[in-house]
């Protein structure tokens, strides 16, 4: 059963295009990250996708009275807006005492409630936000870089909380991220995005894929290589993953 | 009433009416950084003044319709390839020097421009006081009802839309409700001061609270003893009510931060 699906989905802001032709799909349950270089389009594709970017152009669908839970890429409160964690979980609906506790205590800093969100650590700060978006029991889980500013196991600590979050929750996962070893360890699916997508199926698969290395240069599994991206990148190969054919016109991109 | 007939009576109800909507906007206007916003719909406010006059219509009347227009023409161009602060400064300042050129053109009303600039009062009639309380109880009930979605639209617009909320509408609610305060407060303070009423009791409400809801009552309950304090200061030193109630929510900052400062050496 599909979640969310996007077909031919464009977005623009004013004359530039910053995605077209997008269709994707995400199933419940599955864990899907999102990859591509800076300026590619994966923040806009989320936020077309919870709503706050305008299509420009196909559709978008929905299942029915979808839950969805977001987490923002980065969150900056004012330091002079005074809230509390918990207060801040209650907003926009107020949630039980108990509810939001149990949604702390998921997202692994169960002893925050009482804290200002201004004396907030990086990586407690994105736990809170983690929280917030299981108060609602999310079927789709929504990640923008979520472990920005955290250190390297900071962020591998994050995202297995993510993965068993996945498996007691049995919500899906849509995630985009810059550390892609980390994250492409923990997903189902990966999508390479670069205003269009270049490539998509099992990380292993992706990977390997030319596009992908075409985007994030050819380094062995785990190094960060993000070379100079070349726009020109080949789409003319032949190759089959999880049955995607590759047919993008080679010029449109040029 | 007798109770009405008194000038004091009225211009400290007056006052504190204006204090009470304008303390917990003020909040907002704080914590979105639009203190200069509040500011340039204020300023606008003279061209409002001006339109009133030559048209004789009510000055309430006139000064809401400018600063609404204001607040649209603001929204509408910015991000439109310039700044915010550059937009506003070119409005407010354009809109006050037109106003003030054009208050010059009417001829036959002899104006007393520093009663608009800087607020009577003492001069505050039964009419005036039914529409500053009118007024400022819309602003307060546009608050209550819309609080959740506007602090949630100030936290973060991307978790507003997330949540079903659309944070241009909660934008208008506040720029309608900032138009509401300006054109009730310019009675009372004046077009240059009223934004000191906006931004003042929040900023010295903010080191004593430790939710957005605190510190809301608790700059309406520094805006209320600034009018309060400040009307009866100036009563007694002869001094121009308007700003004599502004250096009393001054004053309030400056003890707060003090208060501050002293009880945290090390993070000053």
């Amino acid at each position: 059963m599909s979640l969310i699906s996007a077909k031919d989905m464009g977005v623009s802001h004013g004359k530039n295009h910053v995605l077209k032709n997008v269709t994707l799909e995400i199933k419940a349950g599955e864990i899907v990250t999102i990859v591509g270089p800076n300026g590619s389009g994966k923040s806009t594709l989320l936020r077309a996708l919870i709503g706050a970017a305008k299509l420009s152009k196909g559709t978008l669908t929905r299942k029915e009275n979808l839950r969805i839970g977001y987490v923002p890429q980065k969150l900056h409160i004012d330091q002079t807006l005074p809230i509390s964690v918990s207060r801040f979980l209650s907003l926009p609906n107020k949630v039980s005492n108990e509810t939001s506790k149990a949604a702390l205590a998921q997202a692994g800093v169960g002893n925050l409630a009482q804290r200002q969100m201004s004396d907030l650590s990086g990586g407690q700060f994105q736990r809170v936000l983690l929280a917030r978006a299981l108060l609602g029991n999310p079927e789709l889980l929504i990640l923008d870089e979520a472990t920005q500013g955290l250190d390297q196991p900071g962020s591998a600590l994050f995202y297995r909380q993510i993965e068993s979050l996945r498996e007691t929750l049995g919500c899906a996962v849509l995630m985009v991220s810059h550390e892609l070893h980390v994250v492409m360890a923990a997903s189902d699916r990966v999508i390479c995005l670069n205003g269009h997508v270049c490539c998509e199926g099992a990380p292993e698969v992706v990977a390997s894929a030319p596009e992908y290395r075409a985007l994030f240069g050819s380094g062995t599994q785990g190094a960060l290589a993000l070379y100079r991206h070349d726009h020109d990148h080949h789409h003319d190969h032949r190759h089959d993953h999880h049955g995607h054919s590759h047919d993008h016109d080679q010029t449109e991109d040029a | 009433m007798d109770f009405l007939d008194s000038f004091l009576v009225r211009a400290t109800l007056a006052g504190l009416g204006v204090a009470l909507a304008a303390a917990p906007l003020g909040c907002f206007v704080v914590w979105r950084r639009m203190a200069y916003f509040g500011e340039a719909t204020a300023h606008a406010s003279i061209l409002g003044i001006a339109l009133a006059l030559a048209f004789s219509t009510s000055i309430f009347g006139g000064v809401l319709v400018v600063a609404l227009l204001m607040g649209w023409i603001v929204s509408t161009l910015s991000g439109r390839g310039y700044a915010m602060d550059t937009l506003l400064g070119v409005m407010a300042h354009s809109a006050l020097a037109v106003g003030l050129v054009a208050v010059s053109f009417l001829q036959g009303v002899r104006i007393d421009l520093m009663a608009y600039l800087f607020g009577d009062i003492l001069a505050v009639s039964r009419l005036d006081l039914a529409v500053i309380w009118g007024g400022a109880a819309l602003v307060m009930l546009m608050l209550w009802w819309r609080w959740s979605a506007l602090l949630t639209a100030t936290l973060s617009p991307d978790l507003a839309f997330a949540a079903g909320i659309e944070p241009r509408r909660e934008q208008m609610v506040l720029t309608i409700a900032l138009a509401l305060v300006v054109a009730v407060a310019i009675k009372v303070v004046g077009v240059l001061l009223i934004a000191a009423l906006l931004i003042i009791p929040a900023a010295a409400a903010r080191p004593f609270a430790q939710t957005p809801e605190r510190m809301a009552l608790l700059a309406a309950a520094i805006g209320g003893f600034s009018a309060l304090a400040g009307l009866r200061a100036a009563y007694i030193f002869d001094t121009p009510t308007g700003p004599t109630i502004v250096c009393v929510a001054a004053a309030c900052f400056v003890l707060g931060s003090l208060f501050t400062l002293l009880r945290s050496p090390s993070s000053g």
